[in-house]
């Protein structure tokens, strides 16, 4: 899981604040080599953000923090620099890029283009190639469709990294199957996947996952009990439940579970 | 290298395949400057073209239920630095007929040159006609472009082109198209231009939906840098029961590039729609930042969704 027991990525500490709110604070996160990592949380407990934070997207540039990729810092890389050290990010809502075609927004992320690369990525995703390769990212793709060609795209690139946010959402029931399937498939192929989602289910495919709420990661440890944990505490929010007080200061998070790898966070995301 | 065989690596630069020029099995028609260097009628196509001091006037017939395999292709030009071209063509397309023509307009050294297409087209009651015409500009951005179409679509016939102008630099560009369609006709314009340095580019289409259950659509793709301006103005009228139009327009715009989009939709029948969208504005950020996070760099990110954008 790991090369000399060295996260590919670690985050420490990282604080950012948007729009006058703090929507990250103090995440600490790492992520081994060939690990699938699940980021499990409400809508809007941070997820997202963290995501466009480690891409470097424009905006989400952390005030606080460090992010290593490899034993490199990030800060101050562009996307670009960053997707070339091997990491790149599936975006919830893809862009809809008028008039290029499935075959060209593969082939944009592949070192070499490769016919048979941008065939499997699209069987993998279960998108038949030839019905697919040369249509356009126009409106005549569903929702569905393009989340998928996404994360195609992603798995033709062959990353180093992959982060995944939401790859669950706006697709049937019935494909979940195939995306569970992509992102072992990503992982044995030496791909680490840090996957965000509000679905649980998603977590049985992870090694680890961790759990985010208001901008902190509040537990990390073993799948199952973070997803027990999640259930049983998130939904509805506990927390929030047990704010107390006019300033709304949250309570510290309670006991997690009956062990079993799990590791509490405090409010700034450390052990 | 003979002016036709100019013409023909001319006309490669602009795209097309200059073997075609010469193939005694595809129509094809050749015009440098006034001259007609080649006309290659195939059964069901009469072409007839008069020399005029600066340009052509030509007749292009395709007779009733004509359809061909293959399609018609046309070459304009003028090789020189300077001068003057005028294309003053008229266009029938007989009944039932089923028709593509490939139009390369090609000025590889223009530094002060006019082209002028002045077409009438008619097409027939259930005919389709398919117009691409694809031009090819030097560097200079000398050059003054004036394409003018008056094309009439009569019941059930279709009309669906494409102008495209996006290699070299545009220069001076005033696209003037106006088709009226008959009950169950369908009107497809859509123009691509790159416009950059200087280039003043001016799109106007209009459509108008007279009969019933007729269709159209007016869609225009600027991309725009530098000092260029563009302005499109798309009208699309409505005119009849269960006419259905539809003007879409995008515009992209970088440095200090000004565009405008102005669309005007008209409906005088209570039982017909016409839309319209618009959108103009720089590179869109997130899908910078989604082929950024494939590699691209910024540069070639920005030329990606461009070159998409004129694609669409």
């Amino acid at each position: 899981m790991s090369q000399n027991g060295v996260p590919l990525l670690e985050v420490e500490r990282l604080g950012l604040c948007r729009g006058g709110r703090d929507v990250l604070r103090g995440v600490s996160l790492g992520v081994h080599h060939g690990q699938i990592h699940g980021l499990l949380g409400l809508n809007g407990s941070g997820k997202s953000s963290l995501a466009y934070a480690l891409m470097g997207c424009a905006g989400y540039a952390p005030e606080a923090g460090a992010i290593q990729f490899d034993g490199r810092d990030l800060n101050g890389l562009t996307i670009t620099e960053r997707a070339r050290l091997g990491l790149t990010l599936a975006w919830q809502e893809p862009a809809r890029i008028e008039g290029l075609t499935v075959e060209q927004y593969l082939a944009a992320g592949m070192r070499e283009r490769r016919e048979d690369r941008m065939q499997a990525a699209l069987e993998a995703v279960g998108l038949h190639p030839a019905r697919y390769i040369r249509r356009t990212l126009n409106s005549s793709l569903s929702g569905g469709e393009r989340k998928r060609i996404e994360l195609a795209a992603v798995y033709a690139m062959q990353p180093r990294l992959a982060i995944l946010d939401e790859p669950d959402s706006g697709i049937d029931v019935l494909s979940l199957t195939d995306i569970t399937g992509l992102i072992k498939r990503m992982a044995a192929e030496g791909t680490s996947v840090l996957v965000i989602t509000h679905r649980d289910e998603l977590t049985e495919a992870c090694d680890v996952a961790s759990l985010m709420c208001e901008g902190a990661i509040t537990v990390t440890g073993e799948p199952s009990i973070v997803r027990a944990h999640y259930r049983t505490r998130c939904r509805p929010c506990d927390i929030l439940l047990a704010r107390q007080g006019p300033d709304r200061t949250l309570a510290a998070p309670g006991p997690f579970g009956p062990g079993g790898g799990l590791e509490a966070r405090g409010r700034e995301g450390r052990p | 290298m003979s002016e036709f065989e100019a013409m023909a690596a001319a006309y490669a630069q602009a795209g097309g395949d200059p073997g075609v020029l010469a193939s005694p099995t595809v129509a094809s028609l050749v015009v440098s400057g006034n001259r007609v260097l080649g006309a290659h009628p195939v059964p069901g196509i009469e072409f007839a073209a008069e020399e005029q001091p600066h340009g052509v006037k030509a007749t292009i017939k395709v007779l009733p239920r004509t359809r061909l395999a293959t399609p018609v292709h046309l070459c304009f030009g003028l090789l020189p630095e300077r001068g003057i071209q005028e294309i003053i063509a008229a266009y029938e397309i007989g009944e039932d007929a089923n028709v593509t023509f490939l139009a390369h307009c090609t000025f590889p050294n223009a530094v002060e040159v006019r082209h002028v297409m002045d077409a009438t087209m008619r097409i027939g009651r259930g005919a389709v006609l398919r117009y691409a015409e694809t031009h090819f500009h030097g560097s200079s951005g000398g050059i003054e472009v004036l394409p003018t179409a008056r094309v009439t679509v009569d019941a059930g016939g279709q009309f669906l082109t494409t102008f495209t102008l996006v290699k070299g630099r545009a220069g001076s560009v005033v696209l003037d198209y106006t088709v009226d369609v008959a009950e169950g006709g369908v009107a497809e314009l859509t123009s691509r231009i790159l416009g950059s340095g200087q280039d003043r580019i001016k799109v106007v289409e209009t459509i108008r939906l007279n009969g019933a259950a007729a269709r159209g659509l007016a869609k225009a793709r600027l991309a725009l840098s530098d000092d260029a301006q563009g302005e499109v103005v798309g009208t699309t009228e409505g005119n009849a029961p269960e006419a259905r139009g539809h003007i879409d327009c995008v515009e992209i715009v970088r440095d200090r590039a000004v565009a405008n989009a102005i669309p005007i939709v008209r409906v005088s029948h209570p039982q017909a729609q016409v839309t319209h969208e618009a959108a103009i504005g720089t590179v869109n950020r997130k899908e910078m930042e989604t082929l950024m996070a494939r590699g691209l760099d910024e540069e070639a990110a920005v030329d990606t969704i461009v070159r998409g954008m004129l694609a669409a």
